[in-house]
């Protein structure tokens, strides 16, 4: 029996699942990083298939900047009950409430995630946090490796990678360091959404066109919230968009699109000429090394 | 049907790496507007005519500030043949560790050199390493050939002068291709300018070479990852991803390094059983008798089953700052099991400018490449790396720091002739 050669997203998958499943053999305490984007939700998707037919032996964290899309936290919490599976949320607001952090001037959330994400770790001493981080995305994650070591404070150290040889990963650390890992490392963001349309795996609606009350700053379309808008000269108005990335809704941006199925996005990332996260996120644009810093603070 | 290729690059500063691997994700349009906005916007400050197409391929800050590449670079392109998933393994003092580290997972590797410079010091380095890792098939990249007013004498004297050198290494064949990285000659378009080359593009090279490496023909091997028990359906089955070989139901095999036989009852995955699964397939295996098995465990074709060892005859490449001498203790990854290891005596030195095994030393240091004698707290199952990668392949491991000392591979993989 010749067995079947491997497509691109067989190819993909399986390296995705060898990840997981060297992690669930080698740490006692992984978590998987979920903030309800089509990213982590594909992690999710591959964790269920790495260890079918019995569950996923670790749970979810989501850290919460309180800027959410309701859609977003009812598609989470639909998955979780689907999927029987746990969920630890960090809300920020909590660490602001009690002075750990304070409230940036611009409302932005965002950068604010790392310390609940430091001390949710710490604190369920969680040894390995799986993120849906892809090498295509930016520039600075190119040389991150699959699973990436952090020190006790979640720093990255990019001089001071370990080498990553074969399929043989390394994942020794000391107690109160911990690693990230990242199975989707390889796959593109095509790769990703062919992979959605494969196995029909079901996303927040905010990713398919609709039409909402949106706002203009620094060029992208902002939604109206709690968080901050519009402002001054700032107008709403209504338009027909979708959301490429899920994130703080204070700087999340939306795009215009008229893309209703998986097919149609698939079609406008094909003829896209903008990368996702310059389209659609502000804090990625405040420098270039943006992404490089917030990786060395222990942000993802 | 689109497959994935997974291809390193390598070759000296300054052969124009970059510029090439700038120039493959530019033509394929892999890269987006805001990309070449900011490069274009780079090149400007720096006072450049046309965009530098090497700055698309330079990652992190330190290296921004020094100009230099670093550290193994992943960089990934499509077109509607193929996906490519590119190693771009930079070449300064660091090579080793950079080259070995993108060859172990290359299918195919594309070795760059100056057309003006052709085979030198560096470019007999990397093909030594290229060919230790056992990388599959070697393209040698002419670049520059504008610089030699595209000159077909170059290109053959080049060639010929590399093809002695790969015959000794033992590449079964190398394909030479004349390229302009900054100009764009035979990257991606076919170049008016190189009448007297017949041979593919790079580009079309890379999109009809054969994906699937010599894996798929060795005996069936997969290291068991993880139990999968599920209690409510009764369910056991061992989880791994094949690492050579296929497997399919009634196959004979045998859990090492026990050396308990049994048969396949199971080719499972979430989608449901398969037929057979080949290599690089992650599976969950289901098995007639009810064995002790644990992670660590290896499944391999009964009829052709590796040896159980304690001691190793072994090829390493030290990775690490700290030397290695005889006598250290160490921990040795080796499928997926960790196991403490003695290292004994140094054999063999090899000489990468001379290209040649000669006298050993007395310790090793950063980037030195030797034989050494080693001696297992378990019993391990292992090839020849010559002959299964997979079951070949090992890390040193530093237990204080958990750093990865060595890349080890068994046995003898590099005969220099
Ligand atoms: N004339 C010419 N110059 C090239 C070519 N490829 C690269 N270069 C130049 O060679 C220099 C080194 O190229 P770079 O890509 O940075 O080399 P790397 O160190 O190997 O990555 C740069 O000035 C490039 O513009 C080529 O095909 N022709």
């Amino acid at each position: 029996m010749t067995a079947p050669t491997l497509d691109a997203l067989d190819a993909l998958e399986s390296e995705a699942i060898h990840i997981f499943r060297e992690v669930a053999g080698e740490f006692d305490r992984p978590v998987i990083l979920f903030s309800g984007g089509k990213d982590s939700t594909v992690l999710v998707h591959l964790a269920v298939k790495a260890f079918a037919p019995a569950p996923v032996p670790f749970p979810l964290l989501h850290v919460d900047t309180g800027h959410n899309f309701p859609e977003v936290i009812a598609f989470r919490d639909e998955l979780v009950a689907r999927l029987g599976l746990r969920l630890v949320v960090a809300h920020v607001q909590d660490w602001i409430d009690d002075g750990r952090l304070t409230e940036r001037p611009d409302g932005t959330r965002n950068p604010l995630q790392t310390v609940p994400l430091l001390d949710t770790i710490a604190e369920h001493r969680f040894d390995a946090v799986f993120g849906g981080g892809r090498r295509d995305e930016e520039r600075a994650r190119a040389k991150e490796r699959i699973i990436s070591l952090r020190d006790a404070f979640g720093r990255w150290d990019p001089r001071s990678q370990r080498p990553e040889l074969w399929n043989l990963y390394n994942g020794r650390h000391a107690p109160g360091e911990h690693v990230r890992v990242f199975p989707i490392s390889n796959w593109t963001e095509l790769d990703v959404w062919r992979y959605i349309r494969r196995e029909r795996i079901a996303l927040p609606s905010i990713y398919f066109s609709h039409r909402r009350a949106v706002f203009r700053r620094d060029g992208m379309w902002l939604a109206e919230g709690p968080w901050g808008g519009p402002r001054g000269t700032e107008a709403l108005e209504e338009r027909t968009v979708r959301y490429r990335t899920v994130g703080d809704g204070s700087c999340t941006g939306a795009v215009e699109s008229t893309a209703s199925t998986v097919d149609e996005i698939i079609a406008e990332v094909t003829a896209s000429r903008l990368t996702e996260r310059g389209a659609t996120r502000a804090d990625d644009r405040l420098s270039e090394a943006a992404m490089e810093d917030r990786k060395r603070e222990g942000y993802f | 049907m689109t497959d994935l290729l997974r291809f390193a690059t390598a070759g000296s500063v300054d052969d124009g790496k970059s510029t090439l691997v700038g120039r493959l994700l530019f033509d394929t349009k892999s890269v987006l507007a805001d990309q070449i906005e900011a490069v274009t916007r780079a090149s400007v400050d720096k006072g450049l005519a046309t965009p530098d197409l090497s700055l698309l391929v330079d990652g992190l800050r330190a290296e921004r500030e020094q100009g230099i590449t670093i550290d193994v670079a992943y960089r990934y392109f499509s077109t509607p043949k193929r996906g490519f998933v590119l190693a771009d393994t930079p070449g300064h003092v660091q090579y080793t560790r950079n080259t070995v580290t993108g060859a172990s997972t290359a299918e195919l590797a594309v070795l760059l050199v100056d057309a003006r410079h052709g085979v030198v010091e560096q470019t007999r380095r990397h093909a030594a390493v290229l060919a230790l890792l056992r990388v599959p098939r070697l393209v040698l990249a002419i670049n520059k050939i504008d610089l030699v007013d595209y000159d077909e004498a170059v290109l053959t004297a080049i060639g010929k002068d590399f093809a002695g050198l790969a015959a000794s290494l033992g590449f079964e064949s190398v394909v030479t291709i004349p390229v302009s990285a900054l100009v764009g000659d035979n990257v991606v378009e076919r170049s008016e300018r190189t009448p007297w080359y017949d041979g593919p593009t790079l580009l079309g090279y890379l999109e009809s070479v054969p994906v699937t490496g010599p894996e798929i023909d060795r005996p069936f091997r997969m290291p068991v990852q993880y139990v999968i028990r599920d209690h409510a359906t009764d369910y056991r089955g061992y989880a791994g991803q094949v690492g050579a070989g296929t497997v399919a139901p009634g196959d004979e095999v045998v859990v090492l390094p026990a050396g308990i036989r049994t048969s396949v009852t199971s080719v499972d995955t979430a989608d449901g059983p398969l037929p057979a699964a080949g290599a690089g397939r992650s599976i969950t295996v289901r098995l007639a008798d009810d064995i002790d098995i644990a992670r660590g465990d290896l499944l391999a074709a009964a009829g052709a089953a590796p040896a159980v060892t304690n001691e190793l005859d072994a090829t390493l490449c030290w990775l690490a700052d700290k030397p290695l001498r005889p006598g250290a203790r160490l921990l040795l990854k080796h499928g997926t099991r960790t196991t403490p290891v003695i290292v004994g005596a140094l054999g063999e030195r090899l000489d990468t400018d001379a290209v040649a095994w000669v006298e050993g030393t007395e310790q090793l240091g950063i980037n030195d490449i030797a034989r050494v004698a080693l001696r297992t707290a378990d019993p391990l199952p292992v090839d020849p790396y010559a002959e299964i990668r997979a079951t070949g392949s090992f890390l040193l491991i530093d237990p204080p720091s958990g750093n990865t000392l060595a890349a080890g591979l068994v046995g003898h993989p590099l005969q220099v002739s």
